[in-house]
């Protein structure tokens, strides 16, 4: 069924045209708040691509060894989530303990992502798209790097935006969504490009 | 008294403390399931019924929840309801279950519900608290189905599949693509925020 270039596929359909952020909606909320700094977005981008990848790998192993086995399909979604918060908790504490420079720069971050619905929402697209291990991991990379190109574009757009004049009932979440918008049109430039569903 | 509470509650919930337009939660669901009036109907109820039975069943709890913890207890507590909602619509409307996809699933992380169970849930009575459930539920569902009676009538010229326009309409595809579900929020939110500002100014 899949063929050895699938995963790559999926990897850069997972970034460009498929990107989790412009054409599935996912991590809004961190993205409308975070978008504020390049620096900041760029420490949380680089947490949820690290985490993304992982826990889609793990969930992906959870879901096809643990819970097809045993007939548990339906829990997945709690499973998720809890496999999702303890493995943001246990990275917390190696980084804590291995790197401090790190620790700085991403410890704030991690327990942030917990709630970010793109994390669960990359591993329930992964078992509805019913992808092997190589593409999930791939898929979950992707992602990240994907909402993580979306959130510095905002970044360094909404820096210029600070001196711009903004009609009053517009300014913040307004004007974010629309330039959001106007992303999402520029990303669909790419779409024809890969095609996979 | 206890009236009044209910009422203020209320009230805060539909209109100055909406939690979309006004708190800006609960986005991402706000624009993937409103292309299409049906689901978005289907997924409002989900819901409605998820935050007022997790913020029911988190303040019957409040007081045996242990404060360490309690994130992870509120998560379960809300993924269990969200389960249920799951499986209700697998079995009785399989075809909207199939097109709203892993958004049912991400209810659990939908922030208003987490927020309610977290900010009003855990320091008041049961009976409150499913008010407060009940009403950010609605307050969510109405801006949800505003933005997807648009979406729906400008995209495809239809309302819950029935074709209001007819043959002359041409169909603002952009409507029901990505890049529409972010300008029509914006537009709400504009609207909605400049009509609450000044409304002696509110021109669009």
């Amino acid at each position: 069924m899949e063929s050895s270039l699938f995963p790559v596929a999926v990897f850069f359909a997972a970034i460009f045209t498929n990107n989790i952020l412009l054409t599935n909606y996912l991590g809004m909320c961190s993205f409308l708040s975070v978008s504020r700094e390049l620096k900041t977005s760029l420490g949380l981008g680089a947490a949820v691509i690290f985490v993304m990848a992982f826990t889609t790998l793990l969930n992906w192993l959870v879901y096809n060894y643990i819970l097809i086995p045993l007939e548990l399909e339906y829990l997945r979604f709690i499973v998720f989530i809890v496999v999702i918060a303890a493995f943001v908790q246990i990275v917390e504490m190696i980084i804590e303990r291995v790197s401090e420079g790190l620790y700085a720069a991403l410890g704030i971050f991690l327990p942030l992502i917990t709630v970010n619905c793109a994390i669960l929402g990359v591993s329930l697209f992964m078992v509805i798209r019913n992808y092997g291990l190589l593409s999930s991991f791939l898929f979950g990379l992707g992602s990240g790097i994907g909402w993580t190109l979306a959130i510095l574009a905002m970044a360094g757009i909404r820096q210029k935006l600070n001196i711009a004049r903004v009609p009053k009932g517009l300014e913040g979440a307004g004007i974010t969504l629309i330039i959001t918008g106007m992303m999402a049109l520029a990303f669909m430039g790419f779409s024809g490009m890969i095609n996979i569903s | 008294m206890a009236k009044g509470k209910v009422k203020r509650t209320v009230l805060d919930d539909l209109g100055g403390k909406n939690p979309v337009f006004a708190q800006i939660l609960g986005i991402c669901s706000t624009l993937a399931v409103t292309n299409s009036f049906r689901n978005t109907v289907v997924m409002t109820m989900g819901v409605i019924f998820t935050t007022s039975l997790a913020n029911l069943t988190v303040s019957i709890l409040r007081k045996s929840i242990p404060g360490r913890i309690r994130m992870m207890v509120e998560t379960l507590i809300i993924a269990t309801f969200v389960i249920i909602v799951d499986i209700v619509l697998k079995a009785y409307v399989p075809e909207i279950w199939k097109q709203l996809g892993p958004y049912v699933g991400l209810i659990i992380t939908n922030c208003i519900i987490m927020g309610r169970a977290e900010a009003f849930a855990l320091s008041n009575p049961p009976g409150l608290s499913l008010v407060d459930g009940l009403a950010s539920g609605i307050g969510y569902a109405y801006v949800l189905l505003i933005i997807a009676f648009f979406r729906e009538l400008l995209g495809s010229g239809t309302i819950w599949g029935i074709s209001v326009f007819g043959d002359w309409w041409t169909n603002w595809s952009i409507m029901i693509m990505p890049p529409g579900a972010f300008f029509m929020l914006a537009i709400f939110i504009w609207v909605v925020r400049g009509a609450l500002l000044k409304p002696e100014e509110e021109k669009k």
